[in-house]
């Protein structure tokens, strides 16, 4: 639990505070790599906004040592075309895109077939008992106010990456086990629950 | 993960949606009332007369942002709770850097009436009702991170005291966190984030939950009562330049320059002996009336006291044993800033009543303004018949930090 940070330590505490404030105070996380082969962010905002500028409110990702995990965040389009994210990585681990559903009389986490569609003009949550960015085996622990970078690829072959912190979080349970796993001591499992993060 | 981490530009267009901005907006100047969110699913308001209220104390915003931390200078909310950690072995530097930011987005976002990251009573961080949330650094801060050199020389362990009978449960702390709202419920959410949030770094070392008059209850400015009837804290330093001088380190490094510090002191006051006494004796004891407050030589609150002045037997009117006399303090580089909260537990089988102080007192330098007074009331304040220091703590308070900043970067970063 102590060990050091995977991130932190050999990034600029710098760049970790501006970027960890960016996310604070602006609830988002959205960014462009400049380096993928895609529009620059100032193109596709203003040149091409149909091209689906997706933003990502309050990302954050819960923090564990070891095994799954998830992220959860709002995603917005801005656009007026609907976009479909159809996966995500991390380099810390394989990742899927879940959805919780229910099955047989009990919720269930599985894979989102067909991705995640965010309408035009519209928000789609990412959220604890709902649709979310599966972490599936970490290979290093995401420690509590650590940052994790993440690539989103949607369907017609952009990416985009973001920033989200980790937050000490007892709940999602089903992250943890899909479908019939044991909720930690003194926590009940409540697959169902939905939140609203900082809206 | 390496350092060569993918570039992370902040992007504009990461700033999407109107909301986030327009309550980012609303916190730019003084206490402003939270932008009503739209959409925030509700029953409809029950009547006029509630909404106005809500309007008036639930929506109130202190700023969180700034060169100073809020919730010293700030006109005291009726409800706080100082919640002191013990650091895990382990947390050092970076971890406190860590958890620092967590517990500062947190604070920015909560104060703001807006719930926390990863809220889970998401509704109950709507109404901040003047939410200030101050930070704390203890002497085991600064070792733990490694930089005890940027520890301000006052914040130290205190000298024991004659009259103290100091419990290890309401004593010392690593890291102080001091919520104050103008609701209970607001303050009990914030303390429920901050801690969940505090949990990988540190353990919960005491809770001290108190409070003073509900706002509306009397006008604005007036002094606080205790729980023995005495208003306290007449002889603070006046609003502005007094004020800041009492408060502020003026200079200095960029870790100490707009820090203060803060002794917080568990007092706890006998209400069955204090009960014995009359009223005469009871003004005696303090040098000041029970009703104004008016020292025993004037009419009104904030008269200056006469000392010299005697009665018909030769007596002093104020008697030199007197709080009055023993805390009285003139310059206002030595003057502290007493921001004091009620504590009324559980009275005993017996009746008998666990009522007291959070004697909460902040000022520039301990050494230079806090010991003396404190020296001169443990030696002689008729006072500490009826009272009985039970817990004592100091914390540096380290500067504020703006809206891309977390406390303590100029300590810790």
């Amino acid at each position: 639990m102590r060990t050091t940070s995977p991130l932190g330590p050999r990034r600029s505490a710098t760049v970790l505070a501006a970027a960890i404030l960016a996310l604070g105070v602006a609830g988002c996380g959205s960014s462009d790599s400049s380096s993928a082969a895609q529009p620059s962010p100032s193109a596709s905002a203003s040149a091409n906004p149909d091209a689906g500028v997706i933003g990502i409110r309050d990302p954050w990702v819960k923090a564990a040592d070891k095994g799954m995990t998830a992220a959860f965040g709002t995603l917005v389009n801005e656009g007026d075309s609907d976009v479909t994210l159809t996966s995500a990585t991390t380099p810390l681990s394989p990742m899927e895109l879940h959805e919780m559903a229910m099955k047989d009389g009990k919720m269930v986490m599985r894979q989102k077939q067909g991705g995640i569609v965010i309408k035009a003009k519209g928000t789609h949550a990412l959220e604890p008992g709902g649709d979310h960015l599966m972490l599936m085996n970490l290979t290093k622990p995401v420690q509590a106010g650590d940052e994790v970078t993440f690539t989103l690829t949607f369907a017609d072959g952009r990416t985009q990456q973001f920033r989200a912190v980790a937050k000490p979080f007892t709940g999602a349970q089903e992250s943890y086990a899909p479908g019939h796993g044991e909720p930690m001591p003194g926590m009940s499992a409540t697959p169902g629950m939905s939140m609203s993060p900082a809206s | 993960m390496t350092g060569t981490s993918p570039v992370r530009p902040v992007s504009r267009r990461g700033l999407l949606t109107g909301g986030a901005l327009a309550v980012g907006g609303a916190v730019a100047g003084g206490a402003t009332i939270a932008a009503t969110r739209a959409g925030q699913s509700g029953p409809p308001a029950a009547s006029a007369a509630d909404a106005t209220l809500a309007a008036t104390v639930g929506g109130l915003v202190e700023p969180f942002h700034g060169t100073r931390q809020a919730g010293v200078a700030t006109e005291p909310q009726a409800h706080a709770a100082f919640v002191a950690f013990t650091l895990r072995a382990g947390t050092d530097r970076a971890a406190l850097g860590r958890m620092l930011r967590l517990l500062t987005d947190d604070a920015a976002r909560l104060t703001r009436g807006q719930p926390a990251l990863a809220d889970t009573e998401a509704e109950l961080g709507l109404l901040p009702a003047r939410l200030t949330v101050t930070f704390g650094f203890g002497p085991g801060l600064y070792r733990a991170a490694g930089v005890d050199d940027r520890r301000p020389t006052s914040v130290a362990d205190l000298p024991s005291f004659r009259v103290d009978r100091l419990q290890p449960a309401w004593s010392g702390g690593d890291l102080l966190v001091q919520i104050c709202a103008d609701d209970a419920i607001t303050v009990a959410h914030a303390q429920r984030v901050l801690i969940k949030d505090s949990r990988p770094f540190a353990t919960v070392r005491w809770v001290q939950q108190g409070f003073r008059r509900s706002p509306g209850v009397e006008p604005g400015g007036h002094t606080q009562r205790n729980l023995f009837g005495q208003l306290d804290g007449t002889a603070n330093p006046r609003p502005g330049t007094p004020l800041d001088t009492a408060l502020w380190v003026p200079d200095g490094p960029a870790w100490l320059r707009d820090s203060t510090t803060v002794v917080v002191r568990r007092i706890s006051m006998n209400m069955e002996t204090w009960d014995l006494l009359g009223r005469a004796d009871r003004e005696l004891a303090v040098g000041r009336r029970l009703d104004t407050g008016a020292p025993l030589t004037g009419t009104a609150e904030h008269d200056e006291p006469d000392f010299a002045a005697t009665d018909a037997d030769g007596l002093t009117v104020i008697p030199d044993f007197s709080h009055l006399t023993r805390a009285h303090v003139t310059d206002d580089r030595l003057k502290i800033l007493r921001r004091p909260y009620n504590y009324d537990g559980a009275p005993t089988a017996d009746g008998h009543a666990d009522s007291g102080l959070i004697f909460a007192s902040y000022q520039a330098d301990i050494a230079r303004q806090f010991l003396p007074i404190q020296r001169r009331l443990a030696d002689r304040d008729l006072l500490n018949e009826w009272t009985t220091p039970i817990g004592s703590a100091v914390f540096a308070i380290p500067p504020g930090c703006p809206p891309d900043g977390w406390i303590g970067q100029q300590v810790l970063g």
